[in-house]
């Protein structure tokens, strides 16, 4: 239990190797089976009635202490006692209409987080009362102060501004440094030079009964800077720890089978050659041999297939496949760190590597400020000495003016502020920015490859054909179909029972696992299942095959359900002039028949997870920005290799590390609606370096000639921030 | 001018007053869930005191 104190590892190293989550997580996991607090995300909840519903409902359940709704965050902190579990929470949400994930429990990066967000806005709010009490004093020196009274308010305000700066500019101090020491120029370098020069500059005047001094501008700098970062931090912030959240959705516990007794234990702890049992339902752990049981797999996460596969003793099992029919006894082979999961992330880090550090607007704009204003006061130093023939404190005042007045608030304001508001506003949509340069690069997407099992359908079968049954087999194939918990069975039995099909009457029902259900019926073997095993010839689509004693064995055809605005997404899509393409690791006719049915022209089936990305690579090459939305385990290099990628919250782990937007919601429809957002944000961005450039344009010129009073730059300084501030949020 | 002996450690005061009453609000976590605590303000459930 050790382990448990240890911070989580990031999670953007290596996305396919939290497909197997590390010790450490799996030791938080066991550690939260312990009680105490349990920590919900409660996607739907936005409204007060919602935190009434949620809040006092989970009070009245048994051995919960109390629970809180955090309608900012969608999360509700549980105090319970030992014995309720998570999922306990959860099922009790989804009753009440909030479908509810289980969240990281290790909840200490999380406060490491709330701490450092209460330091930053401490910083601010110290450098706020200090900007407010210090512009007291200066509009009183603007006004007409003179001689002593003057000194006196510039005396008072070097008292309140040098602890300020000392205390709130820290932050921009010790990345300086930093980047000082690591030999690189960034924006903290030309922000603290400014702050610290002002600081002095005007204490040295202060001292000599000097008629300016800019102690306002220096603390205002540092306010309007920290908002900026503080802004910054709570987008990052939110999406840090709600990716945090989904990596930690899946509890990894094996059944280990030792000396004839079943016990739960960590994945972890598997060795090779352990024996592992596996329900009906349950999630493969381990690679493995079968040893006793036959079943079918379901590989959708893992290759896209739809179609489940037959498995019995001797077979290779993979990781990661779902386990329909039967109980499976399986002998471990490779597990956590050499399993096939991991090799993957070979994939993906070769992908990694490719895609080209994307630089955002900010940087760009950030390259082009620092050596240009350092410049400009420089060579307005060395002028005035020139001018004046040497008077050092006016050429140093000068230049002090420059750099207080090319204040880069619009840079270190005004992108996080539209950021923060495109990120809030794509949140309510039900979309989670996990990375500050997704926005601009969603912004730029010409081409949107979709996937097609669990993104574009929901990975849930329907049968097509019912019709074309004769009524006896209609209720045969029912009754057959509700005996059996195989997704096609089941799917084939809802769908009778929606038509009000009354299931025939049948003797000696047995589930053949791995192959499917048999019956009699009126004296007839009657079956359900695999086309060898009824005697049918299969189909090149997803179907069940029913055999009716000696009638000609029939097939039940399945297509997978939409997904809830899939129609829509790829509409909207097409209509705004982009190319979309689907590629699926299905077999050929159930992805055909999906395009047609959404209008796409552009298809693929059968892709390996190589092809996928090698697909998306190739488009790039042609000069494409490609949108990826994927869900599945061979989708993580392809969403690693797209200039951006999207994934669904129902998406395997990997595949949602490796994409930079994972979306909350269950419909698809937001995706074209967020790329809009994005690219007015784009748009508000460059919008805002406009203004604070026309502002420069103006100020810069009264700087170096020397008129620049600290009335001037604190006018400047907070009109640009203001009105950058203003166009940011006109985005809500 | 006297009278700014008063008013300049009066303004000081107020302000580190302020900053005082902003230390403490940020420490009792009030700006954790600022959505959630404009809906909390409407419920009757709780008027005796709040919720913890």
């Amino acid at each position: 239990m050790t382990d448990t104190m240890e911070p989580t590892p990031s999670i953007s190293a290596c996305p396919a190797c939290i497909a197997t989550p590390s010790a450490i997580e799996r030791a938080q996991a066991a550690a939260a089976e312990k009680g105490a607090r349990i920590m919900l995300s409660v996607p739907d909840a936005h409204c007060a009635v919602c935190i009434q519903t949620v809040e006092s409902d989970l009070e009245k359940m048994p051995g919960i202490k109390s629970a809180r709704l955090n309608l900012t965050l969608r999360r509700v902190s549980v105090d319970a006692e030992a014995g309720i579990t998570a999922q306990m929470v959860a099922d009790r949400l989804k009753q009440l209409g909030y479908p509810a994930f289980e969240l990281d429990p290790g909840t200490l990066s999380m406060t490491e987080t709330d701490k450092q967000g209460r330091d930053l806005l401490m910083r601010l709010g110290v450098a706020g009362f200090s900007m407010m009490n210090i512009m007291l004093l200066s509009v009183a020196v603007w006004s007409g102060a003179t001689d002593a009274t003057r000194d006196l308010f510039h005396l008072i305000s070097a008292v309140i501004a040098i602890p300020t700066v000392a205390f709130s500019g820290q932050p921009f101090f010790r990345k300086a440094w930093a980047g000082v020491k690591a030999r690189r120029l960034d924006m903290d370098f030309p922000i603290s030079l400014a702050i610290v020069l002002a600081t002095a500059i005007s204490l040295y005047e202060t001292f000599n009964s000097g008629r300016h001094a800019y102690f306002d501008a220096a603390v205002m700098l540092t306010f309007f800077l920290l908002a900026g970062r503080y802004l910054d931090f709570r987008t990052r912030a939110v999406a840090r720890s709600a990716a945090q959240e989904l990596a930690a959705l899946e509890v990894p516990r094996a059944i280990r089978i030792h000396g004839g007794e079943e016990e739960t234990v960590p994945v972890a702890q598997l060795k090779v050659g352990d024996l592992v049992l596996v329900r009906p339902g349950g999630r493969i752990p381990v690679d493995g041999v079968v040893v006793a049981g036959q079943s079918e797999l379901d590989r959708s996460l893992l290759t896209g297939e739809t179609l489940p596969v037959f498995t019995g003793p001797d077979a290779v099992v993979t990781a990661g496949a779902v386990n329909l029919t039967g109980p499976l006894t399986v002998q471990v082979t490779a597990a956590g760190k050499d399993s096939s999961l991991h090799r993957m992330a070979d994939l993906v880090a070769v992908a990694e590597n490719a895609r080209n550090k994307y630089t955002t607007l900010a940087e760009r704009a950030a390259r082009l400020y620092s050596p240009s204003v350092h410049l400009m006061a420089f060579g307005a130093f060395v002028v005035w000495m020139w001018i004046t023939g040497g008077d050092a404190r006016h050429a140093i005042n000068i230049a002090a003016a420059t750099l207080i007045i090319t204040c880069p608030c619009a840079l270190g304001l005004a992108v996080p502020a539209v950021v923060t508001a495109a990120s809030g506003k794509l949140f309510r949509a039900g979309l989670l920015i996990k990375d500050g340069s997704a926005l601009e690069r969603l912004a730029e997407v010409d081409t949107v490859v979709f996937d097609k099992t669990g993104t574009l359908t929901m990975g849930t079968p329907e049968p097509v054909n019912l019709g074309d049954l004769p009524r006896d087999e209609l209720e045969i194939a029912a009754a057959l179909g509700a005996a059996s918990s195989h997704p096609l069975a089941r799917a084939l039995a809802e769908a009778a029972r929606a038509q009000g099909i009354i299931p025939a009457r049948l003797e000696d029902v047995a589930e053949v696992p791995g192959h499917g259900v048999q019956a009699s019926w009126q004296g007839q073997r009657v079956r359900l299942g695999r086309a060898n095993w009824v005697g049918a010839d299969a189909l090149d689509v997803t179907a069940a095959y029913l055999a009716v004693g000696p009638r000609a064995p029939r097939a039940v055809a399945f297509a997978d359900r939409l997904r809830e605005g899939a129609d829509e997404a790829v509409a909207a899509f097409k209509a705004q002039g982009k190319r979309v393409l689907l590629i699926s690791g299905d077999v050929p006719g159930a992805v055909g028949e999906l395009a047609g049915r959404l209008g796409i022209d552009d298809w693929q089936a059968e892709a390996l997870p190589q092809d996928k990305a090698a697909a998306i690579e190739a488009l790039q090459a042609q000069g494409h920005k490609v949108l990826m939305v994927g869900d599945g385990l061979n989708d993580t290099v392809a969403l690693t290799a797209a200039h951006v990628s999207i994934s669904p919250a129902s998406a395997l782990d990997a595949a949602r590390v490796a994409s930079d937007i994972v979306l909350l919601g269950q419909s698809l429809a937001p995706i074209p609606q967020a790329q809009g957002v994005a690219v007015r944000a784009v748009r508000r961005i460059r919008e805002n370096f406009t203004v604070s450039f026309g502002y420069n344009i103006i100020a810069v010129p009264i700087a170096l000639v020397g008129l620049a009073s600290p009335l001037i730059a604190a006018l400047a300084m907070s009109a640009s921030s203001i009105t950058v501030a203003l166009n940011s949020l006109r985005l809500k | 001018m006297d009278i700014l002996a008063v008013l300049i450690p009066v303004s000081l005061a107020l302000g580190l007053g302020g900053l005082v009453g902003f230390w403490w609000t940020l420490r009792r976590g009030q700006y954790d869930d600022p959505e959630g605590d404009s809906q909390r303000i409407l419920r009757g459930d709780y008027d005796e005191h709040p919720k913890a």
